[in-house]
C-alpha cells in the first residue's frame, strides 16, 4: 500500500499564554489518500483551520504555539524534514485556497505578475512570456473567458467570481498533490460559490489532485468530498463516506450539525443546544474508513 | 499615474499649488538665466546699492551689504530644495525600512525598532536638531544630517502602523503559503501597498523640511553666510524691521510660497490617493 497524501496521527496544539497552556487540539487524526477529496467539517472554533495552518507549516515558527504528534506528507514526517525542504514543498507540493479571493491578490501587482510570482516557485528562472502562456492556459482551464484581459487585470478590476476562479488556477497551476481549501468561497453569494466548487471539482478529478476540503457548510460538503471528518472542539468525534455519514448520523453532535441548517422551505431557525455534554461522547467511526496503520 | 494629475488639476486649490511648486522648482534650477544679479549669491559687497527698498533693477529692494535680494531668493531656492531633496532621500528609505520590519516582523524586532523610534520622537524636533547643530559644524551637510535625524521617525511611524493592519490581509497570508520569504512579503507585497500613503507624506513634508531648515538657519545654526539661505536672510532683516521691511517680508513670503505650493498638492493626494494620517 502506498502512502496517503497526507496522514495526520494524534496531532496536538496548545498556545502557550500568560495565563497558561490553552489547548486547541486533542489529537485528532485524519488522512488523505491519493487523488481523494476529504472534508473536515466543524464550527467556527473547532480546529479546523490551525489544522490547515500545521500541515503548511504556518503555526510551527510561531513560538507560543505547542505541536504534538505526527504530520506525514507522501510519506514524510514534515517534522523531521530540514527547514529547507518543507519551504520547497510548499506552492509546488502543496498549495491553498482561501475564504475571501479578493483579498488574497495583491491589489498593486496584475495578476499576470502574480501568476509569474506563483510559477517561479517550481521554476525558478521561467522567463515571462513563458509564464504568461502557461498561466492563460490555466485560466482557460478554469472557464475564464478571455484568459489574456484577465492576465492583464487587478484583483479589483475582476468579480468575486472571478478572483475565486484565479485563485484556483493558481493553486493549481504547479500541479500540487495535496491541495488544502480554507472554506473556499465562503465570502461569495451562494450561485458563484457553487459554479466554481463544480469547476474545481472537476479539476481536481481530472489532476487527481488530493484535497483537503475545510468547510462548516454541509451543503458544498456534500456535494464535494469522498469523506468526512466532524470535528468538535478539536476532536474527530465522527468519520465516514460522505453518502454514509448523511444518511446516518451517529454521533449526537454531528445530528445536531445536520440539524442546524435552516431549511429553505421554511420552518424558521432550528433550536439545539450549544453545548451538550453528549457531543463530548466517544468518536464513531463508520465501517471501512479506519485510519492506515489501525485495524477497522 | 495619469489620473491622479488630471485629478490634481481639476482641482483649482491643488493646481495652484502644482504652479507654486513650478515656478519654485524652475526659479531654482534656471536661477543662473533669471537672475539679474548672478554674482550677489556669493560674497559681493556693493555699498553704493545699499539697504535700497524695491525699485528697478532691485525688484525686492538690496540688502546690507548693496546686494540684490531677489538674486539671492533665486539662489536661496536651490539650497532649500536640495535640503529637501536630500533630507527625504535619506530619511524615507530609512524610516520606511524600519517600520516596515518592524511592522511585519514583530515580536523583539518591533520592540526594540519601535522603542529607539519612540526615543527619537520624544524630543521636541526643532531641539533634537539643534542640540545635534550645537555639536556639530554649522554647515549645510550637518544641517541636512540634523534634520533627516529628526525625520525618519515619522515615516517609521506611518508604515510600522500601514504594515501592521496590511500584513492581515489575505494576500500576505497567501504569499507566505506558497513559500514567499520574509524579505519577499515585507518589500515586494506591503510595501507597495503602502506607496500612495509614503508619497503623500513626503509631499506634505518637503515644505515642512524647508520649513525646518529656514527655522534653523534663523536661529544662525544652518547654512553660513555668505551662502543665501531664507531662513538666515529673514533673521538677518528682522533687526531692521519696520523701516527695511522688504530684508524679511520677501525671503519670507518665499518660504511661504514654497511651502503653500507643497502643502496644497500634498493635501489634495491625500484626498486622491486615500493615504496619510
Amino acid at each position: 500500500m502506498t502512502a496517503p497524501t497526507l496522514l495526520i496521527r494524534d496531532l496536538t496544539l496548545g498556545f502557550r499564554g500568560w495565563a497558561g497552556q490553552v489547548d486547541v487540539l486533542h489529537g485528532i487524526s485524519l488522512h488523505v489518500g491519493k487523488g481523494e477529496r476529504v472534508a473536515l467539517v466543524g464550527e467556527s472554533g473547532s480546529g479546523k483551520s490551525v489544522t490547515a495552518r500545521i500541515v503548511l507549516g504556518l503555526l510551527q515558527q510561531l513560538k507560543t504555539a505547542r505541536i504534538g504528534g505526527l504530520v506525514a506528507f507522501e510519506g514524510q514526517d514534515l517534522a523531521r524534514l530540514p527547514e529547507r525542504e518543507r519551504h520547497r514543498l510548499r506552492g509546488t507540493k502543496m498549495s491553498m485556497i482561501f475564504q475571501d479571493p479578493t483579498s488574497s491578490l495583491n491589489p498593486v501587482y496584475t495578476i499576470g505578475a502574480q501568476f509569474h510570482e506563483v510559477l517561479k516557485r517550481a521554476e525558478p528562472g521561467l522567463p515571462k512570456a513563458r509564464a504568461r502562456e502557461k498561466a492563460a492556459a490555466a485560466l482557460a482551464d478554469v472557464a475564464i473567458p478571455d484568459p489574456e484581459r484577465a492576465l492583464d487585470s487587478y484583483s479589483f478590476q475582476l468579480s468575486g467570481g472571478m478572483n475565486q476562479r484565479v485563485m484556483i488556477a493558481m493553486a493549481l497551476v504547479n500541479e500540487p498533490s495535496l491541495l488544502i481549501a480554507d472554506e473556499p468561497g465562503t465570502a461569495l453569494d451562494v450561485t458563484v460559490q457553487a459554479q466554481t466548487l463544480a469547476l474545481m471539482r472537476d479539476l481536481v478529478e481530472k489532476r487527481h489532485t488530493s484535497v483537503l476540503f475545510i468547510s462548516h457548510n454541509l451543503g458544498v460538503v456534500r456535494e464535494f468530498a469522498d469523506r468526512v471528518y466532524v470535528i468538535y472542539k478539536g476532536r474527530i468525534v465522527e468519520h465516514g463516506r460522505t453518502a454514509d455519514l448523511f444518511a446516518d448520523p451517529r454521533h449526537p453532535y454531528t445530528r445536531a450539525l445536520l440539524a442546524a441548517v435552516p431549511r429553505i422551505t421554511g420552518g424558521g431557525i432550528p433550536e439545539i443546544e450549544d453545548v451538550s455534554d453528549s457531543y463530548f461522547a466517544p468518536m464513531v467511526v463508520h465501517e471501512g474508513c479506519g485510519e492506515p496503520g489501525e485495524a477497522g | 499615474m495619469k489620473r491622479t494629475l488630471f485629478i490634481l488639476l481639476r482641482n483649482p486649490l491643488s493646481a495652484l499649488g502644482l504652479v507654486l511648486i513650478a515656478v519654485v522648482v524652475l526659479s531654482a534650477v534656471f536661477a543662473d538665466f533669471i537672475a539679474p544679479f548672478p554674482t550677489h549669491a556669493g560674497a559681493v559687497v556693493d555699498f553704493a546699492n545699499f539697504n535700497r527698498p524695491p525699485e528697478w533693477p532691485y525688484v525686492f529692494g538690496t540688502d546690507l551689504v548693496g546686494r540684490d535680494l531677489f538674486s539671492r531668493i533665486l539662489y536661496a531656492y536651490r539650497i532649500s530644495l536640495v535640503l529637501g531633496v536630500v533630507v527625504l532621500a535619506v530619511a524615507v528609505p530609512v524610516g520606511v525600512t524600519i517600520g516596515l520590519l518592524a511592522g511585519y516582523l514583530g515580536g523583539w524586532t518591533e520592540y526594540v525598532l519601535m522603542r529607539i523610534t519612540d526615543v527619537f520622537l520624544s524630543i521636541p524636533p526643532l531641539v533634537l536638531a539643534m542640540s545635534m547643530m550645537g555639536l556639530l559644524q554649522p554647515t549645510l551637510t550637518n544641517g541636512m544630517l540634523a534634520v533627516t535625524a529628526m525625520w525618519w521617525p515619522w515615516y517609521t511611524r506611518l508604515v510600522y502602523n500601514l504594515a501592521r493592519s496590511e500584513k492581515e490581509e489575505g494576500y500576505v497570508l497567501a504569499a507566505e503559503v506558497i513559500g514567499a520569504s520574509k524579505a519577499h512579503v515585507a518589500f515586494r507585497e506591503i510595501l507597495p501597498n503602502c506607496v500612495p500613503s509614503i508619497v503623500t507624506k513626503m509631499t506634505l513634508d518637503f515644505g515642512f523640511v524647508i520649513l525646518i531648515a529656514s527655522s534653523l538657519s534663523f536661529l544662525g545654526l544652518g547654512v553660513q553666510p555668505p551662502t543665501p539661505d531664507l531662513g538666515s536672510m529673514v533673521a538677518d532683516g528682522a533687526r531692521y524691521l519696520p523701516d527695511s521691511w522688504w530684508l524679511t517680508v520677501f525671503p519670507g513670503l518665499a518660504i511661504l510660497v514654497a511651502v503653500f505650493g507643497f502643502n496644497l498638492v500634498g493635501d489634495a493626494l491625500r484626498d486622491v490617493l486615500g493615504g496619510g494620517q
